[in-house]
């Protein structure tokens, strides 16, 4: 295992959360794989049923086990678990109370149903606590068996809520066996160990979500994380044609030219009718580079550390789930 | 590259014509759902807005809209009722109305339960962590919302935004969950203390339920125990209620007045979660019109291809000559190669469902910030 220099020396819980179409569930994938690299074991977590990590390492749906999913760059191993409350709540009796039977008969009679519909709360202790049971365990020899775990959060309006366990559920149990395992969970989230990571494109709604999430985090005194800015198309053309193009000033006779030189167009007219179409491209693109150069400031403004992810113009496969480690890895996140 | 890839749009698909199901009178409600953030609350407020200025007496109801989404329509807060939005052209006209989940909830136990009973349902801990919590409780009161906004007539198209869940499917099965749960064997078990007239219900009950009785107070405390006690046998007048209304709102969603718009974006994940929802849909027997793609890139210099713009720039940078074209060029391949791209994960949709319609929405650089802003998505949404 080398020694290492991140951003996040001594976290060992990333959570990680976004808004809905950020691509979430990928970014945390690709952390995982960061954080594993180089001989580490990292498990990665799901928690909202959607088989998400399946989908992204392109793999049968998981069972509710920890197994090996993925080898790192330079060694080091991710594994998956994709929690289920239901399996949650019999381990959590089994473990704490011996009951496993006790268990399965609260399952049928609906428990489970009364955990989800009329004490979301539960179920959020239930979740939480197996991934921050997964983060405390300790082997035979007194380490403990992963240096990292990855939650893939809920979405960006919910994660507060639902990381805040102890409130969650205070109202309802002031004392008692849920009150105190909630307790235990808090100790994990909003310990030093522990870091909210955001996933957002530079657009405006998931931009404003991050602050708002950001804020949010603060008030519940949660231990808040970077900005991951996904997808980011890297832009080609200088500040100066940028600039006329999206004043409109854009000259397409220049690019007729060089159209004709590159042997991409017949006569005259035919490049100036491609330069024209290209024009237009080129003034879409320079009016989306101003509003994410707005993006980018607002994102500035919350003084976390950002990184940026490039758009995989193939869309994220295996081989680009490891080019988005890598470059996780050379920024400094893991 | 094809003429078909450069299209845009599989030719096997039918093209969905949203003018035609919002003008015509026999359509009543029109749900927008899909996955979260592929832009399902700006398509129900275009919709809305289009289909008011096309003459009809619209409401949209939203459930959690942007800010300035919100703003677009005169809406600043959540107060459960529909208002007059400003600015609509034509003869027709447009409210809309941010859902406020707690107070929808209170208003039917206040409607269901006399004034005593009402004020211990309201007070308790259990019902407030429930008629506050955001899973399953806002889909079940948005369904519960559009129930009383059908009844009350005074509009004659709804367009309903379903709730922000973490899948598309979750406003479908909320209702059914509720009324399950609350027709449950728990809900009896918990019931029984107060019909066995104060007596300890569970030394009334047999062993298997003396287990469950046992692993319920060790798990929550016998405090918690009591006050859920409290709170079910409090409920119990206004069970009935909620599930007949459950089941009517659910009836409603099938009838021949309702459309279904599944709202998606050109990626795998918003894709795949359309698909899923379309075949719920026909699982359900509840009327499709259709699918609407946003934010899909398209390029107008679509002639050149990838590649040949990829060679050409190539080419001219080893000759060291013409750097703005080969810049061009370049940010040109990737755009075709993007279009490609999610031509790809709409193909497998379409190939899975060929008989359903598509509309496609070209992708903005800004959001929608104003009703003109909301009138262009409309003509686009109708320009197919």
């Amino acid at each position: 295992m080398r020694a290492r220099d991140t951003d996040w020396d001594g976290v060992r819980l990333h959570v990680v959360t976004g808004k809905g179409g950020t691509g979430k569930t990928t970014v945390a994938a690709a952390l995982a794989l960061a954080l594993a690299s180089g001989g580490r074991k990292v498990l990665l977590v799901e928690v909202e049923g959607r088989q998400g990590i399946a989908q992204v390492f392109d793999l049968p749906p998981l069972p509710y086990e920890e197994r090996k999913i993925a080898v790192a760059p330079d060694g080091g191993d991710v594994y998956a678990l994709a929690v289920d409350p239901e399996e949650a709540m019999l381990e959590y009796l089994e473990m704490f109370y011996g009951m496993r039977r006790a268990g399965k008969a609260l399952t049928k009679i609906g428990v489970v149903d009364f955990a989800t519909t009329i004490a979301p709360g539960f179920r959020d202790v239930l979740v939480t606590g197996k991934t921050s049971e997964a983060v405390r365990r300790k082997g035979k020899d007194g380490r403990r068996i992963y240096d990292a775990v990855v939650l893939d959060a809920p979405p960006t309006g919910r994660v507060a809520r639902f990381l805040n366990v102890t409130s969650e559920v205070a109202g309802l149990a002031r004392v008692g066996p849920i009150k105190n395992h909630a307790d235990l969970v808090n100790g994990v989230v909003a310990s030093p160990e522990t870091a909210v990571h955001f996933v957002t494109l530079l657009e405006e709604m998931p931009v404003q979500e991050t602050l708002d999430g950001l804020d949010e985090l603060r008030e519940a005194g949660l231990p808040p994380g970077g900005i991951f800015t996904n997808m980011v198309r890297e832009s080609l053309l200088p500040a100066s044609v940028l600039e006329a193009a999206a004043k409109g000033r854009f000259d397409p006779a220049e690019l007729a030219l060089g159209l004709k030189a590159a042997g991409l167009a017949e006569g005259g007219s035919d490049a100036a009718a491609v330069a024209e179409a290209l024009a237009e491209e080129i003034a879409e693109h320079a009016r989306r580079t101003r509003l994410e150069r707005r993006e980018r400031r607002s994102l500035d403004t919350s003084g976390r550390p950002r990184y940026e992810l490039p758009l995989l113009a193939d869309g994220v496969d295996l081989a680009g789930l490891y080019e988005l480690a890598e470059s996780i890895h050379a920024q400094g996140a893991a | 590259m094809s003429e078909r890839e450069r299209s845009g749009r599989h030719r096997t698909a039918p093209v969905l014509d949203l003018d035609a199901i919002i003008d015509d009178p026999g359509t009543r409600i029109v749900v927008c759902c899909g996955s979260g953030g592929v832009g399902k609350t700006t398509t129900a407020a275009a919709l809305g807005l289009r289909a008011a200025e096309r003459g009809r007496n619209a409401v949209v109801l939203t459930v959690d809209p942007a800010r300035r989404l919100a703003q677009s329509m005169g809406l600043t807060e959540l107060d459960n009722t529909p208002r007059p939005v400003a600015g609509v052209e034509g003869e027709g006209r447009l409210h809309a109305m941010m859902l406020d989940m707690k107070r929808t909830f209170d208003e039917i136990i206040e409607a269901h339960a006399d004034p005593e009973r009402a004020r211990q349902i309201l007070t308790n801990p259990f019902y407030q962590s429930l008629s506050s919590s955001f899973s399953g409780t806002q889909e079940y009161m948005a369904m519960e919302k559009l129930g009383q906004l059908r009844r009350a007539g005074d509009w004659d198209l709804i367009i309903v935004d379903t709730p922000p869940s973490r899948s598309a499917l979750d406003f479908l099965d909320a209702p059914e969950r509720l009324g399950r749960f609350l027709d449950g064997r728990l809900i009896r078990l918990l019931m029984a203390p107060a019909k066995a007239g104060g007596r300890s219900a569970f030394k009334l009950l047999n062993a298997g339920f003396g287990i469950v009785a046992g692993a319920l107070t060790k798990l929550l405390g016998a405090q918690v125990l009591k006050d859920l006690q409290t709170f079910v046998s409090a409920l119990d007048a206004v069970f009935g209620g909620f599930r007949a209304r459950a089941e009517q709102t659910y009836k409603l969603l099938q009838a021949p007045g309702t459309a279904f718009v599944v709202v998606a974006a050109p990626e795998r994940d918003a894709m795949r979660e359309a698909s899923y929802f379309v075949e719920r849909l026909a699982e359900e027997r509840m009327p499709l019109a259709g699918l609407v793609v946003n934010r899909v890139h398209r390029a107008p210099a679509a002639v050149l291809s990838a590649a040949r713009s990829t060679a050409a720039a190539e080419d001219l940078e080893s000759r060291g000559e013409h750097e703005l074209t080969s810049a061009v060029l370049r940010l040109h391949a990737g755009r075709m190669q993007l279009a490609a791209r999610e031509h790809r994960e709409q193909e497998h949709f379409v190939s899975a469902h060929p008989t359903v319609p598509v509309a496609q929405v070209p992708a903005m650089s800004e959001d929608v910030h104003d009703l003109e802003g909301l009138r262009r998505v409309g003509e686009l949404l109708a320009a197919q």
